[in-house]
């Protein structure tokens, strides 16, 4: 495997992802992404030198809304999936300490 | 002796615009909701909803960026910024980080030293986060989404200024501009406008900037001068001692005057931008750049001239009115209804920023009308109330906007014009006050002063002055 | 008369002279399911009641003379990562288990107006990822024609429900190949339209620049019918294409005289089963036959598809998939401290190994230093692969190849090598890369009697050259048939 991924890294990347890996998730994780990488690096053969990123393969532009309210109070259903919640708001674990 | 430092000052103001709706679906950005009660899936982030661009969102910064002197990025994108917090119900802002819709443009502020250009580096285009009230009682965070999706323009400017006197007077001038195109009220207390300072410091002379901190949570102007003050001294503290500044993000407690690292290890600050596979690019054509510039409305340079032109009002009076949106709009207003603009001038230098003073009250809190400012004038101008009664009616009226007409009308404040009667009366003074009338008549022209007084007080003061200084005189001069 | 063996716009004109109610027709796939769901599991949920309620409501309305569409009172299947108003969506995740949407997708909604009665939501790959329907939270869905392999996926369980005749077609979606494969292991007909034809409105996303919504059926008349009541312009998807010429039934000619059809050499060569290469060379040839002009040709680049595709795929559905994090809907980990603690034992508990797989992947190619050498190379990649079709099709009307390089694999062979399992996607991604139409149209079956898909791709707004290629295919190929189930699994056993 041309691509080692390194423990910082998984650690770094589940971090990002916000997914808490077993150690044996982790070892798991760092040989998929290793080969993965590796054959991604196929990619380095290609040469795109001039070739402009393409987001949209449709040159679709300037989609727009006009500037009316059109949505009313919908908070019963916006807050029936929640898993808690209190006094009308979605309840989460305390964001300052 | 001693290193001289130097505050390099870059500043990130974000300004809430003044759209109906939200940036990327159809609910109200009104205040002042009960929570949740302005959302739906898309600004909830539920799974398969998709943002679609409120076009009002586009206008507003363009026009800002014009009246700031940006160029405009023809073709522009939005970006999603990853980071996970509730306040952000995706998990990712959508932003503009690789190809913003304004660029290098920049304003001019004035200085002691004279006027300098302070430069904008860019301002995009991005959605508000959810508000989050901390539950004490549950030891918990509550989320409410009805701010989430409201559009915000973020202008970020260059390491142009030195000291806090100019960043204020940089926020000014942004805050006036943004007022007079009506993109945003901008009102720091309440947040539509916010400004996160970048700060850093180096010995005068050096050429290469010192390690910046940003700093956020400023909600006045008072604060952002105290948490110049206060990170500068930090870092020349730091600097002293042989210690690095670190590049971090500072939380400013204007309460403590000190700043506080936000970092952790959960923050990564790695937001992984990529465009936005949901929203297709903004191309803006030089037509419509021409149609926003047409009808930018008059600023504030623009007004000055024409007042002193158009009114005759002296400059130090035209600088004041225009200097807030809404004295400018009232004086006009008024000035459109009563046609007499130095009167509308005088009020309002007068007596609506002595009120504004005691009151501790910002112009954008006015409340009263231009009509009602108007029909006062007209009353005091036909003599219908005099002066006094005037101020005491605009008292009420800075209040409550009732209106003068009937008010004075009600309370029965109209000045007396029946000639008899008051002549009646101050012969009574007179009679009443034989050692003023002989101090009068001895020379003493405080005399006349008490005599009127006498008068007004009698006649409950709704006397008109000149009719009592003439009839007294002439009644003296008999006696 | 069998109401199952008949296809979806057979049954539509049957219902419509009254020969065959909406109740009768909706009791005989709800019987179905009963018979086989619990061999075959196509669905996450059936909505037995709902379906039967709905069943007479349409009934009504085809009799009072508002519904005369050609699927009104048909019943159909939706994949669960399409919402449905009220009733449970999961995308086969435990993340989503007791998630019950508060709208319904657009692509289910001109469903619903054209009088479609909704049996329930079939399963998936987690989140859409995965070409087994093995990843699935709730259980892997049973091929049909051998209940020892897999259906193929994404769309598995909307495949293998059609085909099994749990219901008379299916809603699928098309990431990198989620219709047209399992279809092919289906033995179904499958189409992914144009990028933008159909509104991703309420489909949950996995790579919101290459899901498309799609129709599964028992034929091409089936799947033109049905894309031509999903398509439409939705302002509520700002990627969605305004376009005039949705009449895809039009299309449905049997003549393919003069037809310019390109054999790409690189979909044939290594790789590919003898036995696949076969029966798609025979479908060629009897297009041929039939007055097409088919040729071999270098459509190049196709070894770089599949990379370019999970460097795009995975980086959109990182961002795409933090929004589930214990908040506003979904699982919530029982036990946490504090915010971040919850974030990460909700995700890790509520996401299966190949979500977390491509999540991570998708975090890291986006990550700050590699943003440019994956992400933005991957994005130049997708444009020369669009400049490589551009020029097949200056020359070509449709391009033909299979679906799959092989028939359907066993259970349980497929997870163990990711890497491998993705290289199965080789014909299919390129497609959702350059945001061309693909369908998969059954040609035969192997020597173990797997079914055999031939896929049919064409250029950009061309759906109408593939369905009359498929058409007429189709017709010389004789009427579609069910797969014989065994004994047991007709028993409802395994």
């Amino acid at each position: 495997m041309a691509n080692k991924i390194s423990d910082e890294t998984i650690e770094y990347v589940g971090i990002l992802a916000k997914l808490e890996l077993s150690e044996e998730e982790k070892r798991q994780a760092q040989e998929d992404m290793g080969k993965m990488l590796d054959y991604i690096d196929k990619l380095g053969e290609l040469d795109t030198q001039g070739v402009e990123p393409m987001s949209h393969v449709f040159p679709v532009h300037n989609v727009f809304r006009e500037d009316v309210v059109v949505n009313g109070d919908d908070r019963e259903n916006m807050l029936r999936n929640a898993p808690a919640v209190k006094d009308g708001s979605y309840k989460v674990p305390k964001t300052v300490l | 002796m001693a290193k001289q430092y130097e505050t390099v000052i870059g500043l990130e103001v974000h300004v809430e615009l003044a759209t109906k709706t939200k940036i990327f679906c159809s609910c109200s950005t009104a205040f002042g909701g009960a929570p949740n009660t302005h959302t739906c899936p898309v600004c909830t982030g539920m799974p398969g909803s998709l943002p679609v661009l409120n076009k009002q969102v586009v206008e507003y910064a363009m026009a800002v960026g014009l009246a700031t002197n940006c160029k405009i990025h023809q073709y522009s994108k939005f970006d999603r910024k990853n980071y996970f917090y509730p306040d952000n119900p995706q998990n990712y802002q959508i932003s503009q980080l690789y190809l913003p819709i304004c660029y290098e443009g920049g304003v001019e502020i004035d200085t002691p030293a004279g006027k300098k250009v302070i430069g904008i580096h860019e301002i995009h285009m991005e959605e508000d986060a959810g508000k989050l009230i901390h539950d004490e009682w549950e030891d918990c965070s509550l989320v409410d989404y009805n701010r989430s999706g409201v559009p915000l323009i973020e202008i970020v400017s260059e390491p142009d200024m030195r000291n806090a006197d100019e960043v204020i007077a940089y926020l000014d001038k942004l805050r006036l501009i943004i007022q007079y195109l009506g993109a945003s009220d901008c009102k720091l207390q309440e947040g539509s406008m916010r400004a996160d300072v970048n700060l850093s410091v180096r010995e005068v002379g050096a050429e290469k900037f010192g390690t910046r901190t940003e700093m956020k949570n400023l909600n006045s102007f008072k604060a952002v001068a105290r948490a110049i003050e206060g990170e500068r001294a930090r870092q020349i503290e730091l600097l002293e001692e042989g210690k690095q500044v670190i590049q971090e993000t500072r939380r400013w407690d204007d309460n403590k005057e000190y700043s506080y690292a936000m970092r952790s290890k959960e923050d990564a600050q790695d937001y992984r931008y990529f465009p936005d596979p949901d929203l297709v690019p903004i191309i803006i054509s030089d037509e419509w750049i021409q149609a926003v510039r047409d009808r930018q409305p008059e600023l504030r340079t623009e007004k000055l001239e024409r007042y002193k032109k158009e009114f005759d009002i002296p400059d130090y009076d035209a600088r004041i009115i225009t200097g807030s949106k809404k004295l400018a709009d009232l004086f006009e207003e008024t000035t459109a209804i009563c046609k007499k603009p130095k009167k509308v001038a005088n009020w309002i230098l007068g007596e609506t920023l002595r009120l504004l003073k005691e009151k501790d009250m910002e112009p954008e809190e006015l409340r009263f009308s231009a009509e009602n400012l108007a029909k006062l004038i007209n009353l005091t101008d036909a003599g219908t109330i005099n002066g006094s009664v005037a101020k005491e009616v605009f008292e009420v009226l800075f209040g409550e906007d009732i209106d003068p007409e009937q008010y004075v009308e009600e309370k029965g404040l109209k000045t007396v014009n029946d000639e008899g009667a008051l002549r009646t009366v101050i012969k009574d003074v007179l009679a009443n006050n034989p050692q003023s009338v002989s101090d009068y008549k001895g020379g003493k022209a405080k005399a006349l002063g008490f005599l009127v007084g006498q008068t007004m007080k009698a006649m409950k003061g709704k006397a008109d002055p000149g009719s009592v200084n003439r009839i007294l005189k002439e009644l003296l001069d008999e006696a | 008369m069998d109401i199952l063996s008949l296809t979806a716009t057979q049954l539509g004109s049957k219902i419509k002279a009254g020969e065959v109610s909406v109740t009768e027709a909706t009791e005989a796939a709800l019987a179905q399911i009963k018979k086989l769901e619990g061999t075959l599991n196509c669905y996450v949920t059936v909505d037995e009641e709902g379906a039967l309620r709905r069943a007479k409501e349409v009934q009504k309305l085809i009799d009072e003379g508002t519904l005369s569409g050609p699927l009104a009172g048909v019943p159909v299947a939706i994949k669960d990562n399409l919402c449905t108003e009220g009733m449970k969506t999961t995308c086969s995740s435990k993340i989503l288990y007791n998630f019950y949407p508060t709208y319904t997708a657009e692509a289910v909604k001109k469903l619903e107006e054209a009088g479609a009665v909704i049996l329930g939501k079939t399963n998936m790959d987690e989140f859409a990822m995965g070409s087994t329907t093995e990843t699935s939270a709730f259980g892997v869905t049973r091929n049909p024609w051998n209940t020892e392999h897999v259906p193929g996926g994404s769309s598995g369980g909307s495949c293998a429900a059609v085909a099994a005749e749990e219901c008379f077609y299916a809603l699928g979606s098309d990431t990198g190949g989620s219709i047209r494969q399992p279809s092919s292991f289906c033995g179904v007909t499958g189409i992914k339209p144009t990028y933008g034809t159909v509104s991703r409105y309420g489909l949950i996303a996995y790579g919101s620049s290459l899901d498309q919504i799609g129709p599964v059926a028992k034929d091409v008349t089936d799947c033109a019918a049905v894309l031509e009541v999903i398509s439409s312009h939705d302002k509520k998807d700002s990627t969605s294409v305004k376009r005039q010429d949705t009449d895809f039934t039009s299309a449905l000619v049997d003549d393919v005289r003069g037809m310019r059809i390109g054999l790409p050499r690189d979909y044939l060569g290594e790789g590919l089963d003898p036995e696949v290469k076969a029966e798609v060379l025979k479908a060629a040839e009897t297009l041929k036959e039939k007055g097409a002009i088919v040729e071999e040709f270098d459509l190049s680049l196709v070894e770089y598809a599949i990379p370019a595709y999970y460097v795009i795929a995975s980086a959109e559905a990182s961002s795409n998939l933090s929004r589930f994090d214990g908040v506003k809907y979904g699982y919530r980990t029982q036990e946490y401290e504090g915010l971040h603690n919850m974030y990460k034992k909700s995700r890790s508990e509520g996401f299966g190994a190949e979500v977390k797989r491509r999540i991570m992947l998708g975090s890291f190619v986006l990550s700050s230093g590699y943003y440019d050498a994956y992400y933005l190379k991957a994005l130049r990649t997708k444009a020369l692969i669009k400049q490589a079709f551009d020029r097949a099709f200056e020359k070509y009307d449709v391009i033909l190849g299979p679906a799959a390089p092989t028939t359907a694999p066993e259970l349980g062979k497929s997870l163990s090598d990711p890497l491998k399992m993705y290289l199965g996607d080789i014909y299919t991604i390129s497609v959702n890369l350059a945001g061309l139409p693909g369908m998969t149209v059954p040609c035969g079956t192997d020597s173990h009697g797997l079914p055999i898909g031939l896929q049919l791709i064409g250029d950009c707004f061309k759906e109408k050259n593939i369905i009359r290629a498929g058409y007429s295919y189709e017709q010389a190929r004789g009427a579609w048939k069910a797969p014989q189930l065994t004994e047991t699994a007709k028993k409802g056993g395994i």
